[in-house]
Parts: C-alpha cells; sequence; structure tokens
C-alpha cells in the first residue's frame, strides 16, 4: 500500500508543470478562438473533431482526464454537450471548471439565440430548451463570446490580461473588417432558397439572408425518411431551391438523394474549423463556406 | 407608462359603459363614444410615429450593431417561478417477454450457495425505474434512484449525494450507491447491451453490487485516465450479509486507466478488489452428496475476497458512436471464501471449516452496423472450483461438480431513438449440468423526461 502511494506521489510530481493556461475547447471553433485571443498563452485542448456530431460524443476516459487539468472549459452550451459535458464536468474532479465558476464559459450565453421552442415536447425530435445551439455559423456571433473569452482569460490569468485584452481588440478590428467583406461577397446569395438536412444553419440563413424552403429532416435530430424525402421533393416542384446544404459530420446521402432527383445542388460546408481540409483557421472556415455557397448558388 | 394607461383607460370606459348606458342619455353616450374613439385614434397615430422614428433609427445604427445580432434579451432562462428549482426527473419504463425450456429458477451447476435471480418468464413488466437529480447547493449534488416493483412497491436503487467542490480529482459519495468495481457494475438495467447481465455478476454480485457507505475517487492529473476509488459500507449487497455493527461490513478498492487510441478508438482497463466478512449466510436449495430431493440449507461464515480485471475497448466510425460503432468488452472475477459450513441446518446440522475458490468471466461485443441497429455476442462462463471441506461434511458437501456453466447470448436491438429501445435476445444456456435451455427474450426500455449523460 505504502508502495503504491509513493508511486501516485511520483506520478503527480513528474508531470510537466504548466507553463500555460489550459483551455479545454468543446469544439473546434471556440478553440480557434482561443488561439485568436490567447495565441501562445494557452494550452488548448479540442474535445471533438469537425467530422464528430457534437450533440453525440461518449464521455471517454480521456475527455474527463484532460478536463481534470483545465482552467477554462468554453463550450457552445444551450445543451449541445447536454449528452456528454456534465458527467465529464462532474468526473473530473476539478471544482474551477464547474458551471457557475469562471472556468466554465457558455459561448451561448452572449449570442443571441434563435428558434427557441414555444413547446417542449420530445415528440417534436431532438429540440434545445434554449434555441438552437449551432451558432458558429454566424461570424457575427464570434465577437461577443471573443469579449467574454478575453475577459475570463485575463480573469483567470491576471498577468496576462493586457496581452489578452490587446488580442481582442486585434481580432475585434479585423474580424470586422473581415465580415464586411464576406458580406459584400454574399450579396447575390439573399434571398436564395435553399433546403437544409439538419435545422443546423439558421444563423447562417439569417446572417446571409438565405431562405430555407424546406428540412430533410422531418424533425430535428430524427434521420430522413423515404417518405419524407419524397415529400419534401414533390413540395420542392412548388417551390424550388438552388441548393440544399449539409454539415462536414453528417451523412452525404439524404443531401445527394435529393440533389439527383430534385434540380439543386448538394453543398457540404465545413460547418467548424477542420470541416474539410482549407477551413484550418476560422477566417479560413467562411472564405471557404462562402465559396462553396457561391460555386452552389452558380447557374 | 403610456402604454398601460391605454388599456387601462379602455378597460375602465367599457366597464363604466353600461352603467352610464342606464342612467344616461342617448347624446351623453354619444359623447362619451366620441371620447374613446378619440382617444384610440390619438393613440394610435403616436404609435406609428413612434414606429417610424424607430424605423429610422435602426437605419442608420452605427456599424457595431449592424455586425453583431442583438445581445439576448436578459437571458430568458432565468423565469423567476419556484418550479424552476425543480430537480430533474427521469422515469424508465421496461418490460420482458421470457420463453424457457427448463425452470428459471435452477442455479448455475456449482453455485446454489452464489446469488442467484431468475429471469422472469412470459410476459412481465420490468421495474420502472424513477430517477430524482439536483444540485443541492454549491458543494453538493444529490441522486436518487427508486425502483417501482411490478408487484407493488418501492426499493431504492440510489440515493447518495456527492461532492462537487472538492478539487484536486477527488470526487466523495455517501449513501446508497452502486459501488465502482468492474466495468458493468455502475451500469442501470436500461443501458445494458443485452436483457440480463452475465453469469458472472449474476452468481457473484447478484446482478449488481450495492453498497451503503462511502465512496471516494481520485483522479490523477495525467493526460491519460488514472482512477484511483475505495469504498466502505455495510456491506448491504451480495456477497455481505448487511451486518447492523460497529465500523464497515465491506471495502472496495478498484483502480481505472484509459485513453484514446486515436479519433476513433478508445479503451479502459481496470482492476478491483471486494472484501466482505460474511455471516450466517443461508442458502437453500443446495444438492448434497447425498441426493436429498430439493437439497438442503446450508449456512456459512466466513471472509469472501474477489478480485476482478476488466477492459473495454471501443471503436466509433469517425468518432461518431451514433453512426456504425463496435464495443468489446471482458471481465474476469475471482472470488476465494474460506470460513465454517453449517451442513443441512434443519437435519444433521453440522459445522466444519469450508474453503473454495470459484472464477467467472464474459466477453462480449456489440456492433451497431448502422444507425439505430445494433446486434450483440457474448460468452459467459463461471468454475465453481473444487472445495476443501472440513472432514465433518466430507460426506455430505460436494466439493467438486466437475462441470463449468457456460452460455452464449445473440441479441438484436433497435432504437428509433435515443430514448427509446426494442430488443430481442437468444441465449444458448448450458449453465445447469443436464439441463440445456434454449431463451428466448423480447424486451423494451423507454425513457421519459431528464435524460442524464451515459457513463463510458
Amino acid at each position: 500500500m505504502q508502495k503504491l502511494c509513493h508511486l501516485f506521489l511520483l506520478l503527480a510530481f513528474s508531470l510537466p508543470a504548466h507553463a500555460a493556461l489550459n483551455v479545454f475547447a468543446c469544439e473546434p471553433e471556440w478553440a480557434a478562438l482561443t488561439q485568436e485571443i490567447a495565441g501562445d498563452k494557452a494550452g488548448i485542448y479540442t474535445a471533438t473533431t469537425a467530422l464528430q456530431d457534437p450533440h453525440h460524443i461518449e464521455a471517454r476516459p480521456s475527455l474527463i482526464a484532460k478536463a481534470r487539468r483545465t482552467d477554462l472549459v468554453i463550450c457552445t452550451g444551450a445543451e449541445l454537450e447536454t449528452a456528454w459535458l456534465p458527467l465529464i464536468l462532474r468526473e473530473s474532479g476539478n471544482a474551477n471548471i464547474q458551471p457557475g465558476r469562471p472556468g466554465y464559459l457558455e459561448a451561448a450565453s452572449v449570442v443571441a439565440m434563435r428558434e427557441i421552442p414555444t413547446r417542449l415536447d420530445r415528440a417534436d425530435g431532438d429540440i434545445h430548451t434554449r434555441g438552437n445551439p449551432h451558432i458558429q455559423t454566424d461570424p457575427r456571433n464570434f465577437l461577443p463570446v471573443a469579449r467574454l473569452l478575453a475577459q475570463r482569460l485575463g480573469e483567470l490569468d491576471t498577468p496576462n490580461r493586457a496581452v489578452y485584452a490587446e488580442r481582442l481588440q486585434k481580432f475585434t478590428q479585423s474580424w470586422q473588417a473581415a465580415i464586411t467583406r464576406w458580406e459584400k461577397q454574399a450579396a447575390p446569395l439573399r434571398g436564395l432558397p435553399i433546403v437544409v438536412q439538419h435545422q443546423g444553419f439558421p444563423y447562417l440563413s439569417a446572417w446571409l439572408g438565405l431562405r430555407e424552403v424546406a428540412t430533410l429532416e422531418p424533425k430535428p435530430g430524427v434521420d430522413p425518411s423515404a417518405a419524407h424525402l419524397t415529400r419534401v421533393l414533390a413540395d420542392l416542384r412548388q417551390q424550388p431551391a438552388v441548393m440544399v446544404l449539409y454539415a462536414a459530420y453528417q451523412n452525404p446521402r439524404p443531401s445527394e438523394w435529393l440533389a439527383e432527383r430534385g434540380s439543386l445542388r448538394a453543398v457540404a460546408l465545413p460547418y467548424t474549423v477542420g470541416g474539410n481540409a482549407a477551413s484550418n483557421n476560422l477566417y479560413a472556415l467562411f472564405n471557404d463556406t462562402l465559396q462553396r455557397l457561391l460555386a452552389g448558388a452558380a447557374r | 407608462m403610456n402604454k398601460k394607461f391605454i388599456p387601462g383607460a379602455v378597460v375602465t370606459a367599457l366597464f363604466a359603459q353600461p352603467c352610464v348606458a342606464l342612467a344616461a342619455s342617448d347624446p351623453e353616450l354619444q359623447a362619451i363614444r366620441e371620447q374613446i374613439q378619440q382617444l384610440k385614434t390619438a393613440y394610435e397615430a403616436r404609435i406609428a410615429a413612434l414606429e417610424s422614428r424607430l424605423q429610422i433609427a435602426e437605419s442608420a445604427t452605427p456599424t457595431r450593431v449592424a455586425t453583431e445580432p442583438a445581445s439576448p434579451v436578459a437571458q430568458a432562462a432565468a423565469s423567476g417561478n419556484d418550479n424552476s428549482f425543480n430537480p430533474e426527473l427521469s422515469l424508465i419504463l421496461s418490460g420482458t417477454y421470457g420463453q424457457f425450456q427448463q425452470d428459471a429458477a435452477m442455479a448455475p451447476t456449482g453455485f446454489a450457495m452464489a446469488a442467484h435471480i431468475p429471469p422472469e418468464q412470459g410476459f412481465n413488466l420490468g421495474e420502472s425505474e424513477l430517477g430524482i437529480r439536483a444540485n443541492i447547493d454549491t458543494d453538493y449534488r444529490g441522486v436518487t434512484t427508486m425502483a417501482l416493483s411490478p408487484a407493488g412497491g418501492v426499493s431504492v436503487e440510489n440515493a447518495y449525494v456527492q461532492t462537487s467542490a472538492l478539487g484536486n480529482g477527488m470526487n466523495l459519495s455517501f449513501g446508497r450507491f452502486f459501488s465502482g468495481l468492474g466495468y458493468l457494475n455502475e451500469q442501470h438495467a436500461h443501458v445494458w447491451n443485452f436483457t440480463d447481465q452475465p453469469l458472472v455478476y449474476r452468481s457473484f454480485w447478484n446482478n449488481q453490487l450495492g453498497e451503503d457507505g462511502l465512496q471516494l475517487k481520485w483522479l490523477a492529473p495525467t493526460d491519460t485516465f488514472v482512477e484511483l476509488g475505495a469504498e466502505i459500507g455495510k456491506g448491504r449487497g451480495f456477497p455481505g450479509t448487511d451486518r447492523a455493527n460497529n465500523g464497515s461490513g465491506a471495502s472496495t478498492l478498484f483502480a481505472h486507466i484509459g485513453d484514446d487510441l486515436n479519433a476513433e478508438q478508445s479503451w479502459q482497463a481496470g482492476v478491483s478488489w471486494h472484501d466482505t466478512r460474511r455471516v450466517n449466510a443461508q442458502a437453500d436449495g443446495v444438492p448434497d452428496l447425498l441426493g436429498t430431493i430439493g437439497g438442503v440449507s446450508n449456512l456459512f461464515s466466513g471472509d469472501s475476497r474477489t478480485l476482478g480485471a476488466d477492459f473495454v475497448w471501443k471503436y466509433a466510425r469517425n468518432g461518431n458512436p451514433k453512426d456504425v460503432s463496435l464495443k468489446v468488452q471482458g471481465e474476469y472475477f475471482r472470488r476465494r471464501e474460506n470460513g465454517q459450513l453449517t451442513y443441512d441446518l434443519a437435519g444433521v446440522n453440522t459445522t466444519d471449516s469450508y474453503a473454495v475458490t470459484q472464477n467467472g468471466w464474459y466477453l462480449q461485443g456489440v456492433y451497431q452496423f448502422m444507425p439505430h441497429w445494433r446486434t450483440g455476442l457474448r460468452y459467459d462462463r463461471l468454475d465453481p472450483g473444487i472445495a476443501s471441506v472440513g472432514p465433518l461434511n466430507a460426506m455430505n458437501v460436494i466439493a467438486n461438480y466437475a462441470y463449468q456453466p457456460t452460455r452464449t447470448s445473440w441479441m438484436l436491438d433497435y432504437s428509433p431513438s435515443e430514448f427509446s429501445r426494442l430488443r430481442l435476445q437468444l441465449a444458448r444456456d448450458l449453465s445447469r449440468q443436464n439441463f440445456p435451455d434454449n431463451q428466448l427474450f423480447v424486451q423494451y426500455i423507454m425513457s421519459l423526461g431528464a435524460h442524464g449523460a451515459h457513463t463510458y
């Protein structure tokens, strides 16, 4: 028993003393944003990849181990991670990252939410009481999140507070310039009728003025059935759309099925950083998203 | 203020109207109506003016507002009524249909003195599991699971308090909980991959080891998951004998390590140790060397020590377990019991020494070949061991059964959503010597209300 204790003490002390603030980002977009605001001041761990469905992640031992040594958890919130994150936070035994503490940051808490349900019933599918959580498809949402993040980083790492404030300012400026550029680029997309596979694009549609005329999932999170797809196809004859959007992590089959039969294009959007080879940072994510949308809209 | 005034004035006017009508003449009424009409038009004009001013203001707002959607209106989540503090509620509904060729109550050969919960035959309502969970305050979280028995009555399956503010990787729980030993033990029946538990869990832990006591877990600050746990308690669950003395009746130690191999594969492995003292543990229907019909009742007092090892490996295509995934797991337990055995309580009633080492294991794989559909195969094996029986009982107690119970189960399940599951299971049960059995189960498991995160 004593030997065992010695072993664990040894284990605990032989760990590399953490030089930087450890950040646990639930989704790649928040890891990328942390990278913009914190630079080399933070060690960032990304819990999911762009190819994973953030609704359905398993509370794997590796995630619990990473959360144990984390100073700040940054997640979308709005119940997106409810199937796995609460367990990870509890099992981590890390008091600093529990909800309500400065080490726990929910991006959705500072974003104007869309599609807040007026009726809560599981018969309506996978709905989120606090609104649609896929906020990362509108670049304007990153501005308030960046402000909150810089403030929290400053709180947790006071010696570097000025660094975070400065980087925030730089980011805000160049991000706003980028938004203006993207909005100009995206002008031809305004009013374009589109179909979406999952209700994952309301923020993107609102930003660019895309008009969602149909959803392939009969209800959020419920796989598109053949019967429902046929109905969507029939509706599209009355009210045609230009393209059908799906995210990198989703099964492309329903969108491709529709694209083959209706006269519209299936467009795979990266959805988050790492969703395809080109989208390797936040700027590239929206550059690539717009390129794909414009290519999809071109006749 | 103005807004409040409009409906107020109109309502007063409307209510006043009938009374006025009784007393007042027609011209007076006409005058009042005109006044109201004037009020109405005046306010409508003002509202229209305000709206147009708002539109002008909106179109002229500087860039910052234009590039950023309006920030949320006071975070509507905190709607301050008493209900918002209500705990999470969940209810699991389940039921089975079981068809067997042999009497299910028969225990596996050589395990008549171990635990045995026979599967239910025919149509059966399973236990409905009612769960209530909430944070108690900033330091504690409370969890209760009550099993509503189909025959009536409620039993407390779990009722524990968990600390959330200890930090440093520490997690302390106290109350009634499922022990953290092995891999399957902590999992509730509604997440089992088969209709029933592996034989080794049924015989060694009466399906699941529950404890009344304390559990302390510590997570090492390493990149690899390393968790150490210790429990002390009353010894409520089998093989404990639920003693009501000072001190603890059972203790458990366990360690788990785990990690990811890559984005698609992850694993966890563990070892556990359980130690209890059994006092007057009675077993009925135990076969003996004399071939007593219906068996005899024996009493055992002594130490029971169990060592266990477990592992699980999971694969999910692109890291999406909802899509295509595979899970392989296995566990092994070895138990040494050493003490005094009283043979045939109702008859000769002789007591002498008794010691035996038994073991058991299972290996299973569950493959989700497409979303919503899974199939699984499980192999179970038990070894009753060879007992050393004291001379007084040597002619009565069976020391060597010379038979190793086995069972092979296959299942197919369909889950339309994460809240519902329908399952078919077939088993070839060779756990009773000379009584081979083919078993069929059909099961449903549905969950209502809050659905907490599942463990790995």
